[in-house]
């Protein structure tokens, strides 16, 4: 029942979030302030949400297989490497670390 | 209007379309378009295959793994609040989080009305489609009729692929058995990265990246699951207080140099 309650006020609160910006008037955008800070925002929390997704483990910081698998991601977005071969290197290069990590040497 | 395009430039970079493909101006043939929305649509839908494993392997059932790919349809805030599940927090702090991640979907339908100027009666409709991916097609095309074929596209292809592939891997989560071993955890700050990569284009914005990441990493061990993010947010108004602050002082100077 938990579980549910969670996800029907994610769900609501996620939903009222996104149709906000589409109902807001406008002009809010026509001061440079307000633009600015619209590009810059998705700048800081997509960089916060990487590292923490990277380092993060619960309340801890850790340094794991995920480390090489993000270092192999923008190794791939340097060369201009599609998408997909971005997000597919992070996960080959972090499952092929943690492999090594559990071999017998 | 400048500043309207320098946020996605580069996206289509980030995603395989070939370079400057998004940034002719004038007429853009429909079919280029669709295939810029294909292309981020099926990449990205393809990664819900990761949420619907991680759900199932967080101890949730088949129909909440996928009542969360279709009612809140927003990858961040999906990872957030299924890894804040099983780590035991309570369905409210849970939720919280996984809130304030959604936050930024505000500021994107913020450039995205001005740009797709919809109907009022649409705008509930069109407002579940509007996260990272469908902004990212958005933004850099160059007339209406594009940025709408754009948002379409892309909102259709990601809305059914990643329900599709949210199912699929909640179905296969338990044949894939450890999912942490198929490094599927590195695949969601993977794909924040690529959506963050095209955005690194001056001091300004690496400046804030830096902050913000400080910020994230630094307030994780103290506060709950999802606050660290939202605060990591105030990375951008500072940045811009403090440049802004430093170009006044700039244009004092040079003003004080002109009277000498």
């Amino acid at each position: 029942m938990n579980i549910w309650i969670a996800i029907a006020l994610t769900a609501v609160g996620c939903y009222l979030a996104k149709l906000l910006g589409l109902l807001v008037p406008a002009g809010v955008l026509e001061r440079p302030l307000a633009q600015r800070l619209a590009a810059l925002l998705p700048v800081a929390l997509l960089a916060a949400l990487t590292a923490q997704q990277t380092f993060g483990d619960g309340q801890h910081l850790t340094l794991d297989a995920r480390g090489a698998g993000l270092a192999a991601a923008a190794l791939a977005l340097v060369l201009r490497a599609p998408f997909l071969v971005v997000v597919g290197s992070a996960v080959v290069v972090t499952a092929g670390v943690r492999a090594l990590g559990q071999a017998p040497w | 209007m400048a500043e309207q395009t320098t946020l996605p430039e580069g996206v289509g970079e980030a995603v395989g379309i070939p370079h400057g493909s998004a940034t002719v101006l004038g007429a853009k043939p429909d079919s280029a378009v669709v295939r810029d929305a294909l292309g981020v649509g099926i990449a990205v839908g393809l990664s819900g295959f990761a949420f619907g494993v991680t759900s199932a392997g967080s101890g949730l059932s088949l129909l909440q793994t996928c009542a969360l790919s279709l009612a809140v349809f927003t990858g961040a805030s999906q990872f957030a609040l299924v890894g804040a599940l099983a780590a035991g927090g309570n369905p409210y702090t849970a939720a919280a989080g996984a809130f304030f991640l959604g936050v930024r979907n505000s500021f994107y339908g913020l450039r995205l009305s001005q740009l797709l100027a919809l109907p009022r009666a649409l705008r509930p409709f069109a407002a579940q489609w509007v996260i990272d991916e469908t902004t990212a097609v958005t933004l850099p095309q160059p007339t209406r009729r594009a940025a709408r074929i754009g948002f379409a596209v892309t909102g259709l292809t990601l809305y059914v692929l990643w329900n599709l592939t949210t199912l699929l891997g909640a179905l296969g989560a338990e044949a894939l058995g450890d999912t942490d071993a198929w490094g599927l955890d590195a695949a969601s700050p993977a794909v924040f990265l690529a959506l963050l990569a095209p955005m690194l284009k001056s001091t300004t914005e690496r400046i804030t990246a830096a902050i913000a990441v400080l910020l994230a990493l630094g307030l994780l061990p103290v506060l709950p699951a999802g606050v660290p993010v939202l605060l990591s947010a105030l990375a951008a108004p500072a940045v811009l207080f403090l440049s802004g602050r430093r170009k006044g002082t700039s244009r004092d100077t040079a003003a004080a140099e002109e009277n000498r």
